[in-house]
């Protein structure tokens, strides 16, 4: 399978402006070096906890923010490079979904308007009534609901509007960014299961950017763990949460209680230590030594680059595989 | 003598001349030094049901019927200002969102101090030496120079150390913490469990703990409340819910999950449908709408709470493999 997305050597930096003359005193990295592809029809994760650039990478590839430096590549073309006018059919083929299906919607506007907004900005050839409709009928809505503000339904509605939305165009990648974060359990499973059996009707790649480990296991085939900016490790799903090789990504997965008494009787809990660095002023080296349990010397003084361990696995510390390094 | 003792507690909404009621007729207790979780989804009355037992209900909000008693003393026969005194020193709450209950214009220092003073009467310089210890026992580092900072000089995870120093001051019987991890990110929301789970074991203090997530009640609690609709649909010990689930909701709460512990391919069996709005009145239970088990009786008769589960139909181990 072709890579239909890849990001090459990716930064994002945000400059921060003080004083009278907005001079830059700082940048933030919110993105720092990132490389990933996706192939078509995937589901690629990004997990990671606040402020490790997960969502703007996200905005990255939907280039609502420039990279820095480096270059997406979506199927053969440099959209980095494109400005204005030529980036419209990128806009057609990769559509979004997000968090909050309270603000993402225009209170305003029925989910019929809302619709056909997008069909009508992108000159929609066909009965514009009729497809919202099947859209409506694609993510298990009503036609009734044509006529519907945001406020007359409820949250997981909402959601499966702006799923319709995102699927209006027929694109080839949907970035879900906190899809189903602010949902209730019983509604987020309905959610999922929805996104699921899209992916298979459609064969829609999806990168899906989220915090809830477990979430993101169940809906991806392969996935990135960021830290301050950088990937800590990536791989497929079996690979991260069957055998995690890095120390955060270890850390990660046994902060997340599973709905098992018994398990988690038994199992070890380590919890991390400390809290998130400010991404101002990212730790050197390797940005993670602050609450490794490992860190030894070398870890504040070297970037550890991204280790292949296997055909899809790849982890950036400087202790795997390494028996001279300290044990905690 | 249990701790808390709720019996039939009833609270409603009284809004524009209508009576809604958003919890209804529970019964629970909790026993000195236990961790009993409320689980349920938004609208499920957890909340309002603990505002209820800590005398902070808007005045919209009423106990309509049933009793409340704290160690003995009937909760809702006190006076505003017994109330007050109650709670701080013998029960307190932590909330979800630290960014807002703290006061963001005075020090994290005088806000502990001030409930240090209010509660145990001791001096300035003594509630200063034992708001130090509170920090320091909850894991805040450099306690004395933290004193004098605001809240905004704090992170999320640092402001909630904080909310339980604040609720831990008068070394209260009872805390009950409201979505206290919900706002925090994952490794956080351990340090922070872990935290409260160890002063629970070493001061004996009992603790309500409100979630919508099931490892979390899996991981801390030793009991659990299932609510729904306002009602309490299922108690019991975690061990006996999460192997044996009775009612139809808990057993499809437990389905809707995507399990870290589990094979991914497993695929989700959500609850159909939407929580029923609290404004519609139903006859019957609630939850018939959205359970594949439900008969013509769930729809006319409200299911009695009986032996830990209210149900006509309570799933047996048969009827669990069946579908």
């Amino acid at each position: 399978m072709s890579a239909l997305l890849r990001i090459e050597d990716v930064s994002v930096h945000f400059p921060v402006r003080k004083g009278l003359l907005q001079r830059q005193v700082a940048e933030v990295r919110a993105v720092d070096q990132v490389t990933l592809s996706l192939r078509k029809g995937e589901a690629f994760g990004l997990v990671g906890e606040s402020g490790c650039g997960k969502t703007t990478l996200a905005r990255t590839v939907l280039r609502l923010v420039d990279p820095t430096s480096g270059s997406i590549w979506f199927d053969g073309t440099n959209v980095s490079a494109l400005r204005g006018k030529s980036l419209a059919p990128f806009r057609k083929q990769v559509a979004a979904i997000f968090q909050d299906p309270f603000s993402s919607l225009n209170p305003r506007m029925t989910a019929g308007q809302i619709l056909s907004e997008v069909l009508h900005v992108h000159r929609y050839d066909g009965r514009i009534r009729d497809r919202v409709k099947e859209l409506l009928g694609l993510c298990g809505l009503a036609p009734r609901f044509v006529d519907l503000y945001p406020h007359e339904m409820s949250g997981g509605q909402r959601q499966r509007v702006g799923i319709a939305r995102a699927l209006a165009l027929e694109p080839e990648l949907i970035v879900c960014d906190e899809a189903v974060s602010a949902l209730d359990v019983s509604i987020q499973a309905q959610i999922i299961n929805l996104l699921e059996d899209l992916r298979a009707q459609f064969g829609l790649t999806y990168l899906f950017i989220g915090h809830d480990l477990s979430v993101v296991r169940h809906l991806c085939d392969r996935l990135a763990v960021m830290y301050l900016g950088r990937i800590m490790e990536t791989g497929t799903s079996e690979d991260i949460f069957s055998s995690p090789r890095h120390p955060y990504t270890q850390a990660l997965i046994n902060a997340v209680p599973a709905p098992d008494p018994f398990g988690e009787e038994q199992r070890k809990h380590v919890a991390l230590k400390g809290e998130i660095p400010s991404p101002l002023n990212p730790p050197s080296g390797c940005v993670f030594h602050t609450r490794c349990q490992i860190a030894a010397d070398v870890c504040a003084r070297r970037v550890p680059p991204l280790n292949w361990l296997g055909p899809q696995h790849a982890a950036a510390c400087v202790a795997i595989d390494n028996p001279n390094h300290p044990t905690p | 003598m249990p701790l808390l003792d709720i019996k039939d507690l009833t609270v409603s909404l009284f809004q524009d001349g209508a009576e809604t009621p958003l919890v209804r007729e529970i019964s629970y207790s909790v026993e000195p030094g236990e961790i009993l979780a409320l689980v349920g989804e938004s609208g499920s009355g957890k909340s309002v049901s603990s505002l209820a037992v800590m005398g902070l209900l808007a005045k919209s909000l009423r106990v309509t019927s049933g009793t409340a008693h704290f160690e003995g003393r009937d909760l809702l026969a006190l006076d505003p200002e017994e109330m007050r005194k109650l709670r701080g020193r013998q029960m307190s709450m932590i909330f979800q969102e630290p960014m807002t209950s703290l006061n963001p214009v005075r020090s994290i220092g005088a806000q502990i101090m001030e409930s240090i003073e209010e509660n145990l009467g001791l001096t300035r310089s003594q509630a200063r030496s034992r708001a130090i210890d509170l920090l320091k026992e909850v894991g805040v580092a450099d306690a004395e120079r933290r004193l004098k900072q605001y809240p905004h000089h704090f992170s999320g995870g640092m402001r909630q150390r904080v909310m339980i120093a604040i609720a831990l001051a008068a070394d209260p019987k009872l805390i009950i913490a409201d979505e206290p991890t919900t706002a925090l990110d994952v490794t956080i929301q351990a340090q922070i469990l872990d935290l409260m789970a160890r002063i629970c074991r070493d001061h004996g203090t009992a603790l309500i703990l409100i979630t919508h997530n099931l490892g979390i009640v899996a991981r801390y609690a030793q009991r659990v409340n299932v609510m729904y609709g306002g009602r309490i649909v299922e108690a019991g010990t975690a061990r006996s819910l999460y192997s044996a689930p009775r009612h139809p909701y808990t057993d499809g709460l437990l389905q809707s999950v995507p399990r870290i512990d589990q094979d991914r391919s497993i695929p989700l069996r959500p609850i159909q449908g939407s929580p029923a709005a609290p404004f519609m009145a139903i006859p019957g239970c609630s939850f018939p709408p959205r359970s594949p088990y439900g008969t013509a009786r769930c729809q006319t008769e409200v299911p009695a709470y009986r032996d830990g589960v209210a149900c006509h139909t309570p799933l047996t181990l048969k009827t669990a493999e069946a579908v």
